[in-house]
């Protein structure tokens, strides 16, 4: 490997940075997919597939994706909860992939909450 | 896809010991059986610090603390909390005194008392894996240092912050680097002192082994300051993997042009090798640490000529402790003077200890200078385990002494340290309980002393030996009045007159023991008795039956058969059978053993 210079040092440590922010980072999204048994039978494994390839689509690094129980509520799973900073988190239900996508590229990252498949504010 | 959980999981040499690696290997096993090994990545860390509740992980993003791992719960983790998303309260940490359950790292005591500088890395990144560290401001300070500063600037921040050598002499580190700057030569040498020896000490190679750019980048930019190309990190073969990761760490900085030549543009060259020491403990002292790298046998020499004028190959050498240079790009980094605010007048910034002995969380520790005694060990240590009373806390191995509860609220600096008879030292912390016999302890030391003494000098090879033949004739009962007198006289002289510091503080357990402990050196000497109940020779294997409770508890842990006992009836030990081993001693509850 060539010899690094003081900008290709900053250029790794940018690009590495993404790499641990999981550890580090601030958080301002939190997006929880509900993978209860219930949950994973009625198809949070493909929701959470297409989370996963929509975040590595994006630059955005305070983004969190966690996974959690289930709810309670087993019938309308799978169940994608969305908490932004300073807002009330919104519980979505019935989440498909096509569903996923449009909440993390409206909701997500423009702050468009998609009231239509939403279950309640949490 | 994206990763959206990474698992911390300890890999320094103690998780390793209880099993780390298996752990690992499961977890690969289970993800990959739940198809998440492409969302949740598995880091292997240096040593996270908490030793004792190993193996240890830490769940990101939620900081989630586990320990005690075991192969076992691996597949249940991985479905109920990576899986599914709920955490294993089982694993959790359970805060001894109150038995509450701490899930998150941040909120444990043992964590949340302590400042990290020299540690900040350790448990967050893979240390063989450089990006990382540079991801974390890994040579920041090596950028600035080469690029922005003149040795002298680099020299004055280092004397601004006011670090002193981590080693445990104290001696300031700009100063050093000011004599070895102003000697005259065209070569010269900065040295790593990684012959890490006190017993029970593990300081260094846990920095090693969590965050070895850290050492590198320091070195480097020592390098420059002294006008140093060539560096040596004199690290004892004992420490495996410590020297693996060194090694990464060299290669991949050298694959960064971060070694070598013209380093980052700068015009600064500067390479670094790994000189393999064979383990003499004489060998941590710097002018034996030279000889040896020089190929010859481990032995110091009488100083001046000191290093900085004639060190390596008769060239001016620098020679600095592991952690010394862990601090050192963060002070070029932040400034000498964010490092100065941290600590006391005259001792500044962290100091690593390794916190051992009859206390509940073992482990490293970083605590800012100026800390009492007492928060260590009872805030962040956690105590004393099994209710057993404190009696001292070992300071500084062999070369050190002893501090007793009446000086707990010590703060923590070089000089408050001295004045009560200990020293700082390199960072061992040893806390012994009332059980611990504190001629015994003279004598375990003496003898590592007498064990590890080169020989080249008479007070250190023949005083010591006579120093230990006391120490040994008063733990086997045949103390005479005058021994310890004897032992006074025999620890000045060899105080006075012994070549090198490991001769020099050879008496120092010795006469720490004796300033706060001398009753019991007395109770051996004229009572024949041992207060602490260590010294087998003064003991009688009897059991006082008006203490007894008639538990049990000496037969269970009996190895020998030796105890009879029955429900309800005083334990009776059979003499002829007994092997003196002592455990019924330690294990009774109620001290009915004599």
């Amino acid at each position: 490997m060539a010899k690094l210079t003081i900008e290709d040092l900053k250029k790794i440590r940018e690009s590495a940075k993404k790499g641990t922010a999981l550890r580090e980072g601030e958080t301002n999204v939190k997006i929880t997919v509900h993978m209860g048994t219930c949950g994973i039978a009625a198809g949070a494994r493909e929701v959470m597939d297409v989370l996963l390839e929509e975040m590595a689509q994006t630059d955005r690094q305070d983004i969190r994706v966690v996974t959690a129980g289930c709810m309670g509520m087993c019938s309308s799973e799978p169940n994608v909860t969305v908490e932004m900073q300073d807002k009330d988190p919104v519980i979505y239900q019935h989440m498909d992939k096509n569903k996923m996508r449009q909440v993390f590229k409206r909701h997500v990252l423009l702050g468009q909450v998609q009231s239509d498949f939403a279950l309640a504010r949490g | 896809m994206t990763i959206r959980m990474d698992l911390l999981l300890c890999g320094g040499t103690a998780c390793r010991a209880s099993g780390s690696e298996d752990i690992r290997e499961a977890l690969k096993k289970e993800l990959a059986r739940h198809k998440l090994e492409n969302e949740i990545r598995i880091i292997e860390t240096g040593c996270n610090g908490f030793c004792a509740q190993g193996p240890l992980m830490i769940v990101q993003p939620e900081n989630i603390f586990y320990q005690k791992l075991t192969v076992d719960i691996i597949p249940h983790l991985v479905e109920e909390h990576f899986l599914k998303g709920r955490p294993v309260k089982k694993l959790f940490y359970k805060e001894p005194a109150s038995e509450e359950t701490i899930p998150t790292m941040e909120d444990i005591p043992f964590y949340s008392k302590q400042k990290l500088i020299v540690l900040k890395n350790r448990g967050v990144i893979d240390p063989e894996n450089i990006n990382e560290y540079i991801a974390r401001d890994g040579y920041v300070g090596l950028s600035k240092a080469l690029l922005e500063m003149t040795p002298e600037e680099i020299i004055q921040e280092v004397k601004l912050a006011g670090l002193r050598g981590r080693g445990g002499a104290g001696f300031p580190t700009g100063l050093k680097w000011e004599f070895a700057r102003r000697a005259e030569g065209d070569v010269k040498y900065a040295l790593c002192n990684a012959d890490e020896g006190d017993p029970g000490a593990f300081m260094d190679r846990s920095v090693l082994e969590a965050d070895p750019h850290a050492v590198l980048e320091g070195m480097i930019i020592a390098g420059k300051a002294i006008g140093a190309h060539q560096g040596y990190i004199y690290c004892r073969a004992e420490y495996p993997l410590a020297i693996k990761r060194l090694n990464i760490a060299i290669v991949q900085a050298r694959d960064y042009g971060l070694l070598g030549k013209d380093i980052l543009g700068s015009g600064h060259d500067f390479d670094v090798e790994i000189y393999q020491g064979a383990g003499a403990f004489v060998c941590g002292e710097e002018t034996a640490l030279m000889h040896s790298i020089e190929g010859k046998r481990g032995m110091p020499r009488p100083r001046p000529p000191f290093p900085a004028q004639q060190g390596l190959w008769k060239k001016p050498t620098v020679l600095n402790n592991v952690e010394t240079y862990a601090n050192i790009a963060q002070i070029m980094q932040n400034g000498g003077a964010w490092y100065a605010s941290i600590g006391t007048e005259a001792s500044k910034g962290t100091k690593v200890f390794a916190l051992t002995g009859a206390v509940n969380n073992i482990g490293l520790v970083e605590v800012p200078m100026g800390i009492s005694l007492r928060e260590i060990i009872y805030e962040i240590g956690g105590g004393i385990p099994k209710k057993r009373k404190f009696k001292a806390v070992q300071l500084g191995g062999p070369s050190g002494g002893c501090v007793p509860e009446q000086y707990l609220d010590t703060p923590v600096d070089y000089e408050s340290i001295i004045k009560v008879g200990a020293i700082m030292g390199s960072g061992g912390m040893i806390v012994m309980n009332d059980q611990t016999c504190m001629v015994d302890m003279a004598r375990f030391f003496m003898d590592f002393i007498q064990d590890e003494s080169c020989g080249k000098c008479t007070p250190c090879r023949e005083g010591t030996m006579r120093m230990l033949e006391i120490l040994k004739k008063i733990t086997q009962g045949r103390g005479e009045p005058g021994d310890i007198e004897l032992l006074e006289e025999l620890s000045d002289m060899i105080k006075d007159s012994a070549l090198c510091g490991l001769g020099q503080t050879a008496p120092n357990p010795v006469l720490s023991t004796l300033k706060y402990f001398r009753e019991e050196y007395e109770a051996h000497i004229i009572d024949k008795r041992c207060p602490a109940k260590r010294c087998a020779a003064l003991l009688h294997f009897e059991v006082d039956e008006g203490k007894c409770i008639k538990c049990g508890i000496c037969f269970r842990h009996c190895p020998a058969g030796a105890i009879r006992w029955q429900k309800k009836e005083t334990a009776f030990i059979m003499k002829d059978k007994c092997v003196q081993c002592l455990s019924c001693i330690t294990n009774c509850p109620s001290d009915a053993i004599f």
